[in-house]
């Protein structure tokens, strides 16, 4: 019984020095000085700006990726194709690669000095430091959550009821809004969920294509750095902390899914 | 998503063989480099090790807020990068609650890397230890098998697997980590610099080629991890069948 106390001891102990403790200490730089000050520094016109940014990247990344997310899943978990290994993997690049990277290879394909940079700024598209761009390094970024939290769900359910729907004579989209869709609606839910909690805090990969323009590129998470690196802490701790609280909302909605899931 | 990529590999060959590799074994880089590795391979271990104990305590054991704790674990994926650094340098930092100041020192980088990579072996182990049969661990124990050595020849080798593919995703987001690393490592060359923010201070510096070449190094290596998980997973599902 005691071993199995000091166990328990040892985790929990790793846990709270390594997270709780932490983020207990944001909450606290954020209020040290009332609510009053906590408010005014999160709401200077910067702050409020990157704000609106970050949600506008949430708003066109989210559907996009949870659209192409459905999509893959489907192709991966129902169709045989060749080179469907090579697709699968492929899918998991963005987990292998250093935000930092994405924003490299985003600036040699898009920016000034890349491939198609003369041709996009002879249409008058600028990507690199502009919000295009960090749109698309999120989307980049962002992408595998969906398919990886579907395509399991797709093969557990099987296919049985898709097939027995299409010799009843419904079309395939029929069966995929009145069948398939809603049984893997709780696992879409969760990897819209991750999207969502990654593209808010996104930071390496926007990092290098914004170019750093307060009020113009610059998102929550980056704003953050910026506060921070002009000493102006309590911008920083308040930005913080509004991250923080929408990264606890991911997870809190991300549990309650679990438990509809298992029930 | 490929175009980008094959732009940044053309980039990093653009000077052929000879000029990638004095890139990336220039001394800056290679320090860099070489950190990285070593620093990845370190939280790693500590967290497979402490991944696995978390994962057994939430699975075997039972006391209050336990599903509390369960929440928490996903919060370094939820958490933006740039707020774990801030708040790892709120606690661990100068003026912190605790007297404890490891900013801008190699230890800093440890502690964040550890932060953002918890969840990955917990969440890997956590499954398999659920559906794990006890009938022979408790078959092990009946023959008078100690508690430790039923851990160690019955329980261990089935977790290995997802240990191991936890750790593999681990490593590979170890290597790549930014946004934790950078407030509270200082990034002082040769020193507590990690190759990420390297090629970020290459980007800023003008050197694009430079920051391709170590960029290409370092996605070289995850690939090579994920591959690894990839074969780990594979083989167990052959297995499974």
């Amino acid at each position: 019984m005691g071993s199995r106390l000091s166990l328990r001891g040892l985790a929990l102990g790793y846990l709270t020095v390594l997270l709780v403790f932490p983020l207990g200490m944001v909450g606290y730089r954020t209020f040290e000085h009332g609510l009053n000050a906590a408010w005014n520094a999160a709401t200077t016109p910067d702050a409020v700006h990157a704000f609106w940014l970050t949600l506008l990247m949430v708003a066109v990344a989210v559907p996009l990726n949870t659209i192409f997310g459905v999509g893959a899943a489907l192709l991966i978990a129902r169709r045989e194709f060749r080179g469907k290994a090579l697709f699968n993997a492929a899918v998991d690049i963005p987990f292998a690669v250093s935000p930092v990277v994405v924003g490299l290879a985003l600036i040699l394909a898009y920016g000034q000095p890349g491939w198609f940079g003369k041709d996009l700024a002879g249409a008058g598209i600028q990507v690199i430091f502009n919000p295009l761009g960090m749109i698309i390094a999120s989307i980049f970024i962002s992408l595998p959550f969906v398919v990886r939290e579907t395509v399991p769900v797709l093969r557990e359910i099987g296919t049985e009821q898709e097939q027995a729907a299409a010799t009843l004579g419904a079309r395939s989209w029929q069966t995929f809004w009145r069948i398939t869709l809603p049984a893997i609606r709780w696992g879409v839910a969760y990897g819209v969920i991750l999207t969502t909690a990654r593209v808010l805090g996104e930071f390496g990969a926007v990092s290098v294509v914004s170019g750093k323009l307060v009020g113009k590129t610059e998102t929550l998470p980056l704003h953050v750095q910026t506060a921070f690196e002009d000493f102006n802490l309590a911008g920083a701790y308040s930005a913080a902390f509004v991250l923080a609280l929408m990264a606890f909302v991911a997870v809190l909605s991300m549990q309650l899914l679990k438990g509809r899931e298992t029930a | 998503m490929l175009l980008p990529l094959a732009a940044l590999v053309a980039r990093g060959f653009g000077g052929g063989l000879d000029a990638f590799w004095r890139a990336v074994t220039a001394p800056d880089a290679k320090s860099a480099l070489f950190f990285t590795i070593g620093a990845s391979v370190v939280v790693v271990l500590v967290n497979a090790v402490f991944g696995t104990l978390v994962a057994w305590v939430l699975v075997r054991d039972q006391f209050r807020g336990k599903a509390a704790v369960n929440a928490i674990i996903d919060l370094p994926f939820a958490l933006p990068t740039i707020v774990a650094g801030l708040t790892l340098l709120a606690l661990y930092g100068p003026r912190g609650p605790l007297g404890i100041d490891v900013a801008y020192t190699r230890i800093a980088v440890l502690l964040a890397l550890a932060f953002v990579t918890l969840p990955f072996v917990v969440r890997a182990v956590q499954p398999v230890l659920m559906e794990v049969d006890r009938d022979m661990e408790d078959a092990a124990a009946s023959l008078g098998a100690r508690s430790s050595t039923v851990f160690r020849r019955i329980v261990l080798p089935n977790l290995m697997p997802a240990i191991l593919a936890g750790g593999g995703l681990a490593l590979a987001r170890c290597l790549g980590e930014f946004g934790s690393v950078v407030l509270i490592s200082g990034n002082i060359p040769n020193k507590t610099e990690v190759s990420s923010v390297f090629i970020s201070k290459q980007i800023e510096g003008d050197n694009l080629t430079g920051a391709a070449a170590v960029s290409v190094a370092l996605l070289l290596l995850s690939l090579v991890m994920l591959l690894a998980v990839g074969a780990i997973q594979a083989r167990r599902a052959r297995r499974g069948k």
